[in-house]
């Protein structure tokens, strides 16, 4: 199984296509204090299809807790560990809307946001979970279900 | 002033103060015209039965985020209305206009029905809806699809020829996992679609998310729009519409240029300003420059796609 390997691949992408675009598309503009007019970039850079994995979430080790809190649009704990059948619960406390979703754990929950702002799944099998959410892709976390 | 000349207009003393009442915003929004390469039939054309493109306008309006409650925005319904107000009041009747998504911000049924009664008020000859990762996280779109479905293919996907040029509505806003994303489904559906069109054909693209990296780190790209790039390289000019990013920008890859758009509900931050794409809560009475609507001019044999930036009143 390649996953490892194309996730470590897609994580170097997005670092060096995220240095880029930082250079090219902020320029200076962002910390200047009269802010230019709308930024424009000419050059050809490649277009991202990385499929990358934050940093935050793969790199961290796992804690042991069934609660997740999002918090400024991060997981936190990005990454748990839990046993066979633990009854993991996320808990948005942002003033945003968030969700969670998982392309390897049949797992989608509502758009969570002011009282509805919690959702709970089952996890059966022993494995390695990523999990995104569905509003902002780019917040991750991963669930480690131990036998 | 005269709507068929952008220039006289982009040069014209009201543009001048709007551009740079726009310009001591926080540095994204600003008048924009754009010549998006060569894109006349009578350049490309000569000789070819590509049908002759010409001149009309059609208005992009994104990001109304009905059901946001926050500092950012205290009101989004009425900044929608400012914006359909704005259309509505154009001098020049737009022959259509385009939602580039984030229609709301909870993807309910009553926010749904809301905006499609707002829509319908649009003085225009047609309305175009694309969904945001607001109206389709949750469900995959199948809300959605039951309210501004209708016509479309897929995911809510669609295209369609107007006076010579040919437009295409991608949806990238379904299952979502780093950055926006088309699936296999809608780029084999693309390319079908884009074959039956000649090269000299101006195409233009709408989309929710960007079709470029703007800024992956905060999702703003989509992980598979090299393969959708790749069948529009060989068309003379392309232009790329999106929204989510709550404010202008412009990139230039070859043919192909893009252009995000302001939303009518909220600023969010410039790529990387921050730690997050939080809605930005600014200073009172500074609101309404942050948001706004685009007119776009098709004006053969000239410089083609011309974009003008409106803030709302």
């Amino acid at each position: 199984m390649s996953v490892p390997f194309s996730r470590a691949a897609g994580l170097a992408v997005a670092i060096g296509t995220l240095a880029a675009v930082g250079l090219t598309a902020c320029g200076g503009a962002t910390h200047a204090g009269t802010k230019a007019a709308a930024a424009t970039t000419t050059q050809a850079a490649p277009t991202a299809h990385a499929h990358a994995e934050a940093p935050a979430a793969a790199d961290q080790p796992a804690v042991a807790t069934s609660a997740v809190t999002i918090d400024n649009f991060s997981f936190m704990p990005p990454a748990i560990k839990v046993k066979a059948g633990t009854t993991v619960t996320w808990t948005n406390t942002d003033e945003e809307p968030h969700s969670v979703v998982s392309s390897e754990e049949p797992m989608r929950s509502p758009t969570l946001a002011g009282k509805a702002n919690t959702f709970s799944h089952t996890f059966a099998k022993p494995g390695t979970y990523h999990y995104n959410c569905g509003i902002h892709p780019f917040m991750h976390g991963t669930v480690q279900v131990t036998a | 002033m005269n709507p068929a000349n952008p220039d006289d207009a982009f040069n014209s003393e009201l543009s001048r103060r709007r551009f740079l009442r726009h310009a001591a915003w926080a540095g994204a929004a600003v008048a924009v015209t754009v010549s998006g390469g060569v894109l006349t039939s009578k350049v490309l054309g000569q000789g070819s039965p590509a049908p002759k493109a010409e001149d009309f306008s059609f208005v992009q309006i994104s990001d109304s985020h009905i059901g946001f409650t926050g500092a950012a925005n205290l009101d989004v319904t009425k900044t929608f209305q400012g914006a359909i107000d704005l259309v509505n009041s154009l001098p020049a009747r737009p022959d259509f206009v385009v939602h580039t998504g984030d229609l709301t911000h909870f993807s309910t049924n009553e926010q749904f029905d809301q905006v499609k009664q707002m829509l319908s008020t649009l003085r225009t000859g047609q309305v175009l809806v694309l969904p945001g990762e607001h109206d389709s996280t949750d469900d995959t779109g199948q809300k959605y699809r039951q309210f501004f479905g209708a016509g479309t293919q897929g995911d809510g996907w669609f295209s369609f020829d107007h006076r010579g040029a040919h437009f295409v509505g991608l949806v990238n806003t379904i299952n979502l996992q780093n950055l926006g994303h088309l699936g296999a489904e809608q780029l084999a559906w693309l390319e079908g679609d884009l074959k039956r069109v000649s090269s000299e054909t101006p195409l233009v693209v709408f989309s929710h998310m960007p079709l470029f990296a703007m800024y992956p780190a905060w999702g703003w790209g989509t992980d598979d729009s090299t393969a959708a790039l790749s069948h529009m390289r060989r068309f003379g000019s392309v232009t790329v519409l999106n929204g989510h990013v709550h404010q202008l920008m412009k990139k230039v890859e070859g043919n192909i240029t893009f252009h995000t758009a302001a939303g009518t509900a909220y600023p969010l931050p410039h790529p990387g300003d921050g730690p997050a794409p939080k809605p930005v809560v600014l200073p009172a009475g500074q609101l309404h420059q942050a948001l706004g609507i685009r007119q776009a001019h098709l004006v053969p044999g000239r410089h083609g796609l011309a974009l003008t930036d409106q803030d709302l009143p």
